[in-house]
């Protein structure tokens, strides 16, 4: 009997990613995820721009490529557009938190039945390691060699309590890939977000808590532990909006 | 009896795996350099597993296959 296999919606294709870049098991996550519901066939992702510029290469089910932030707003029309397909977007921090937090921030005001996938590293990984909007105060990156100054760059953004002030989101959760525990957890969390859209409840996000080994300077297990140690206190896990959970309180 | 499988080539000798193992079973293979140039992982007895699959949970790059 097999315990574990490699999920069929993601290609045979070996990743690009960096040795112990948590990307794959994000990746395998949502591709668990598209095999469970069973819905590879009307499955269309939209890869970033970063790191994960070729997720398209990576899931089997039918993907575009959005221009820089922009993949709420492609995922939007593909949504309205088809409305029988299950549309998700794929992006990090650099993507969703920086450049794309206009588009970001709309469709989740709008509430779009679209599924969001935010990996947070807390920095530019593709181009080399710069601070991003998410780095940590104090954090030491190419672009702030002395670690991240609040006086002079202001500070880390929490993307999902900053979109849980909003009506428009279903379901807004961080996780992280740190343990075998918090990777079964999260899983859970993406399952849900797909769900949402399943049943046409709307907008839902998943920020998953993610590690630079290469940029950080760090093991790919030391990067792990500074998951846990140091970016977890910044960016606590849990659910941050669940419209079901409410509307059943009210009830 | 619990089995696992490494697709060896696929490996970046990352060291997720080993860390993961609750019964410290995994190790990379200093001998061997694989497809991509990095030692693969492999599991060093393999009568002791038990197939958690807590190795392939971890693993990035979707190396692991478990069978029980």
């Amino acid at each position: 009997m097999i315990v574990f296999e490699r999920p069929n919606a993601l290609t045979d294709r070996d990743t690009h990613y960096c040795p112990g870049c948590t990307h794959g098991i994000i990746h395998r996550l949502v591709a668990e995820v598209i095999d469970e519901l069973e819905i590879e066939g009307q499955t269309v992702g939209v890869a970033p721009v970063g790191c994960a510029v070729m997720a398209y290469d990576y899931f089997a089910c039918d993907m575009v490529e959005a221009a820089h932030g922009r993949a709420p707003a492609v995922a939007t029309g593909i949504k309205r557009a088809n409305p029988d397909n299950v549309v998700f977007t794929y992006q990090g921090d650099g993507d969703l938190a920086s450049i794309g937090t206009a588009e970001t921030v709309h469709a989740a005001a709008r509430g779009e039945n679209i599924t969001v996938i935010f990996v947070n590293n807390a920095i530019y990984g593709m181009t080399g390691g710069q601070m991003a909007p998410t780095s940590l105060p104090g954090q030491i990156t190419e672009t702030s060699p002395y670690g991240r100054s609040p006086a002079v760059c202001g500070y880390p953004l929490r993307i999902c309590e900053m979109l849980a002030t909003l009506d428009g989101p279903e379901y807004l959760a961080r996780v992280s890939v740190h343990s075998v525990r918090a990777v079964r957890r999260a899983k859970k969390a993406v399952r849900r977000a797909f769900e949402n859209q399943l049943t046409g409840r709307g907008f839902s996000l998943v920020e998953f808590l993610s590690s630079c080994p290469t940029n950080w300077g760090m093991t790919p297990q030391e990067a792990l532990t500074w998951v846990e140690s140091t970016m977890i206190p910044y960016y606590p896990l849990g659910v941050y909006k669940d419209r079901s959970v409410r509307e059943a309180e009210e009830e | 009896m619990p089995r696992i499988i490494f697709d060896a080539d696929r490996c970046k000798g990352c060291g997720l795996c080993v860390s993961a193992c609750p019964r410290q079973l995994l190790t990379l293979d200093r001998s061997r350099i694989n497809r991509k140039g990095y030692h693969p992982a492999k599991i060093t007895d393999p009568e002791r597993c038990t197939a958690c699959a807590c190795c392939a949970v971890m693993c990035p790059d979707c190396v692991i296959t478990v069978e029980r």
